[in-house]
């Protein structure tokens, strides 16, 4: 098996606030091979946005303050990289998408100008991208550039793109936008795309489409896909694999069906029971007791245990490690939690 | 996209209005350029209120010259020196800031006063009313503040009474608006109050009930704007309108020394960086006020 | 776009309209005979009485109010006892040398403190933004007549590097008056030599206007260069790894800079009206060195004249201001 395209291992990560420290993440560990895409799952606060923003270098490093832990992508460290060496990386080799599409866009800008700056940002380190030849000059890079966004735009299925080329972003959907933003993720052709609720801002009915866009492009560009949400809905339909966070860790993780099935830790059981169907009675939605944890003065060992009911002194001793399920309880390989009580009853889901 | 942190508090309660006194004072006296325009302008009130009896020359105030000490450069007698009528400049710059001070505040107060009164009766009135106020403000902002201070002052004749109102006219505005927006904003709350205090009448609910809680805002503006009233009033006194001598006054001063350029700096020097000392003393403590009461301020 | 600009050109109208009322109020319903502040401080009670008959001060206000606007339209704005001029011509005399001034003025201003607040808002909390702060402070409670004074002090008297005062020495022969601004005017002549005369003359006036709104413009373009940094638009721009700088100098400053405009427009006009002070101090011949004459000869007209052209060119720049927001701001623009 060929080394995984980014590997985070046991990440910490602190933020300074007015009361205090927070630990936020507390030991992230997680492997994405090259094609997989894996949805970080989990509730407001569990750091799966820091996480993400973490591999971009894109968290503002005086409030926060990385303790022991790399982030490998491509076997290099990029906690250990430098801002210039990170430039070259964003855009080109990690796009972004995030949630919001009406102030992810330049108001001022036409969608063409952002687009080309990006192109051209990319270019920068990869003149192929542009298909020019390296000694072209600035206005034939900017027409290669430019061809390439109308290119992009009608990837991503904007109609009449080459009217719409030089566009102003309010004058696009919401839908739309978020379209332009996943071509300016992809138009640098990264490696590795970051998606931190692309689809939470959307309407349900445009949803489903930008769901159904991004499989598409993940699958042209053939990419490896972080993608960030709260919604085990978009998980099921989107992800090859899924990650499961609580409290700054992950805690389940494995191939998607596997874990959707057979859930082993006590928090993913919960979260997939609180799911409402349709066949359950009235007032018969399960939530979970408990808030979360205070992150400047968690609770000791594992930090799932003061909501567990399963919780026994052990737990509240030592914080477990992800470890592989019981073969009895896994169909597939790659499925591991953290809990020391991993319970084997298959999961209603 | 913010950091998601769950920060639950477990404080004792305090008092929400006495937490943001305190935070605010703390705040202020944090600043060390804010605890230094307090200074300055508390030196200026001194100044200003006894000004005229701490001097060491107080018969130079009242006009009387000294022709045999003309031009005499600063010295252990004559801190900044003497002028061309032999006038001991500190003490003519001491009597100065109680001058500048007394009218600078004299505009403010004019200012707001009618300002709230407008603004006041514009929120409260609606409709037409309101309409007619406003446009009139708006009126008076069309011309620069310098220029119709100038044309009234020159149309009402000489004094330092004309200057304040002349100058007082391009100060409402600002406070009409203000005051407008606070009242439009409090007027919701309180016609449910109003409906049920039977026989309450709109006068009364405007001047006791809106009004008091307006006034922070007022304060703070009246604050920030008292530098700006000093220079203006300094620099009516410098092209000649308003203080007619032997009235000390810095801008007035000013404008005599620029013909004894340069052989007699002093008498023009001290008087220019009093103006500019006042009016950045109240800028350093408006700003300092406005940190304290407005923390949505630049920071 | 047109209809929008007709819209506004015709809302000018009555915005002018209010201007000259507003300024015949002044002249006519102040305390004080209006009469003799017209006929000057001189004028001998019958000479009072026949100026007020022949330009019909006797007769009732509104109809006053109307020879006066009839008055305006065709350009008379009365006479001036000083200079013994129709206002107007003096006004197109002294004209181009106040817009010179404060166009230099605004200029150095916006060139200098944009980037200097772009800049401080870089530099957020370390020790250039807070020197920034302080100055700026200090810069907008600095008379400018005492700037002046200090100005000339030190580079003219003193080290003798820049001319006294004046716009133009007189034993130099001025450039072909075309716009009326010497700088401009010695430009498209081709006239280096007067150019850099009048650049000469131009200067510590300008700067001893400029201090003032290029404080404020910093400030404004600092705060609105944090919050643009805020926004999310400019976190996607740093994570598909656009260069800071051009982010900066491309993107943040533009956002940021729609914003202050406002405040160049507004202290356009504020410049319009604070000029008095510096050509009084630099011997500058223009609107308010012929204002501050007026007031100290208590010579009314010309007051009057000033206060209207002022007031008539503060709303034009208001609209200027207005249009070129609409420029810069896609949003605003009818499509």
């Amino acid at each position: 098996m060929s080394a995984p395209l980014l590997e985070i291992r046991d990440l910490h990560l602190w933020m300074r606030s007015f009361e205090g420290e927070a630990h936020v993440l507390q030991g992230v560990d997680l492997q994405v091979g090259h094609g997989e895409v894996w949805g970080v799952v989990g509730e407001t606060g569990c750091g799966k946005s820091l996480t993400g923003l973490s591999v971009s270098r894109l968290v503002p490093s005086p409030p926060a303050r990385y303790g022991r832990g790399q982030i490998l992508f491509n076997g290099q460290d990029l906690l250990q990289m430098s801002e210039a060496q990170m430039r070259q990386l964003r855009g080109g080799r990690i796009g972004m998408i995030f949630q919001d599409p009406t102030t992810n866009l330049n108001p001022l800008f036409r969608i063409s100008e952002q687009l080309v700056d990006v192109a051209l940002a990319a270019a920068a380190w990869r003149p192929e991208l542009l298909g020019v030849p390296a000694g072209a000059s600035a206005r034939e890079k900017r027409r290669a550039a430019r061809a390439l966004s109308l290119e992009m735009l009608e990837r991503v299925r904007i109609p009449d793109a080459a009217q719409r080329l030089d566009d102003f972003p309010h004058q696009f959907s919401g839908g739309m936008r978020q379209r332009v933003l996943i071509a300016m993720a992809l138009i640098g052709r990264p490696q590795l795309l970051i998606a931190d609720e692309p689809t939470t801002a959307l309407d349900v009915s445009v949803q489903a489409q930008v769901l159904a866009l991004l499989r598409d492009m993940v699958r042209d560009f053939r990419m490896t896909v972080l993608l960030i949400t709260h919604n085990l809905g978009v998980v099921a339909q989107a992800c090859s694999h899924v990650a499961v966070m609580y409290a700054g860790s992950i805690v389940e993780r494995g191939p998607v069906q596997e874990v959707m099935r057979r859930p082993t830790h006590p928090y993913t059981r919960a979260l997939l029971a609180a799911i409402p169907r349709r066949e359950m009675a009235r007032g018969a939605l399960e939530g979970i007791p408990g808030t979360v944890p205070d992150l400047i003065h968690p609770p000791p060992g594992c930090r799932f245990a003061p909501r567990c009911a399963r919780a026994q002194e052990g737990c509240r001793a030592q914080v477990p490690a992800l470890e592989p399920v019981p073969s009895a309880l896994a169909a597939g390989a790659g499925h591991e939690v953290a809990c020391f009580h991993a319970h084997p009853v298959e999961a209603a889901c | 996209m913010s950091a998601e942190m769950s920060t639950p508090s477990a404080r004792r309660p305090r008092s929400a209005g006495r937490e943001a006194w305190r935070r605010g004072l703390y705040r202020f006296a944090q600043s060390r350029l804010s605890v230094l325009g307090l200074a300055i302008v508390s030196l200026l009130m001194l100044m200003a209120l006894v000004g005229p009896w701490l001097a060491p020359y107080p018969e130079h105030l009242e006009g009387a010259v000294s022709t045999a000490a003309r031009f005499q450069p600063p010295s252990a007698q004559h801190w900044f020196g003497t002028n061309e009528m032999g006038q001991d400049v500190f003490s003519l710059v001491m009597g100065g800031a109680r001058v500048s001070v007394l009218a600078g505040l004299a505009v403010v107060l004019l200012g707001a006063l009618a300002g709230t009164l407008v603004g006041g009766i514009a929120g409260f009135a609606g409709g037409w009313t309101d309409d007619l106020l406003m446009r009139l403000s708006d009126l008076k902002l069309t011309i620069p503040g310098l220029v119709l201070a100038m044309a009234v002052a020159a149309a009402l004749g000489p004094g330092i009474f004309n200057m304040v109102v002349a100058i007082s006219l391009s100060w409402w505005p600002g406070y009409a608006r203000l005051v407008r927006g606070e009242v439009l904003a409090r007027k919701e709350d309180l016609y449910v109050t109003a409906a049920r205090a039977i026989g309450a009448r709109p006068a009364r609910l405007l001047l006791v009930h809106i009004l008091p809680n307006v006034m922070t805002p007022v304060i703070v503006k009246m604050s920030l704007d008292m530098g700006f009233a000093i220079l203006t009033v300094a620099s009516l006194g410098f092209i000649g309108i308003g203080v007619k001598p032997p009235t000390p006054e810095w801008g007035s001063l000013l404008s005599v020394a620029r013909s004894y350029m340069p052989d007699f700096w002093w008498t023009a020097i001290f008087p220019g960086l009093a103006i500019f000392l006042a009016v950045f003393g109240f800028n350093l403590l408006g700003d300092g006020l406005r940190d304290v009461f407005d923390p949505r301020s630049r920071r | 776009m047109w209809s929008y600009l007709v819209r506004r050109l015709l809302l000018l109208v009555p915005v002018l309209l209010g201007l000259t009322v507003l300024v015949f109020a002044i002249a006519r319903l102040l305390p004080g005979d209006p009469v003799a502040l017209a006929a000057g401080p001189n004028a001998s009670p019958a000479e009072i009485a026949a100026y007020g008959r022949e330009f019909g001060l006797d007769r009732p206000l509104w109809e006053q109010y109307g020879r006066y606007l009839w008055g305006l339209l065709q350009g008379d704005l009365g006479v001036s006892i000083y200079t013994r001029r129709p206002v107007i011509e003096d006004l197109r005399a002294y004209l181009p040398a106040t817009l010179e001034l404060v166009l230099a003025a605004m200029t150095l201003a916006v060139l200098v403190g944009v980037p200097m607040g772009l800049w401080a808002a870089v530099q957020r909390d370390r020790w250039p933004d807070y020197l920034s702060r302080v100055l700026a402070l200090g810069a907008i409670s600095m008379p400018r007549f005492f700037l002046g004074l200090l100005l000339q002090l030190g580079l003219a008297m003193a080290l003798g590097w820049l001319p006294l005062g004046g716009r133009f020495p007189i034993t130099e022969e001025l450039p072909l008056r075309i716009t009326g601004l010497l700088t401009v005017d010695a430009l498209l002549a081709g006239n280096l030599n007067a150019f850099w005369v009048a650049c000469q003359h131009l200067l510590m006036p300008a700067l001893a206007m400029s201090l003032s709104p290029l404080a404020t413009i910093m400030r404004m373009m600092r705060g609105s260069t944090l919050e643009v940094l805020q926004q999310d638009y400019v976190l996607t721009e740093r994570a598909l790894g656009l260069p800071q700088r051009l982010i900066i100098t491309k993107y943040v400053a533009r956002n940021a800079f729609s914003a202050t405009l406002t405040v160049i427009g507004l202290y356009f006009g504020w410049l319009l009206g604070g000029t008095v002070l510096v050509e009084t101090v630099f011997d500058w011949p223009g609107l308010g060195l012929y204002a501050t004459k007026a007031v100290v000869t208590q010579d009314f007209m010309p007051i009057i004249g000033v206060t209207l052209v002022i007031g008539t060119l503060f709303v034009l720049v208001n609209l200027l201001v207005d249009l070129l927001y609409g420029l810069l701001n896609p949003k605003v623009r009818p499509a």
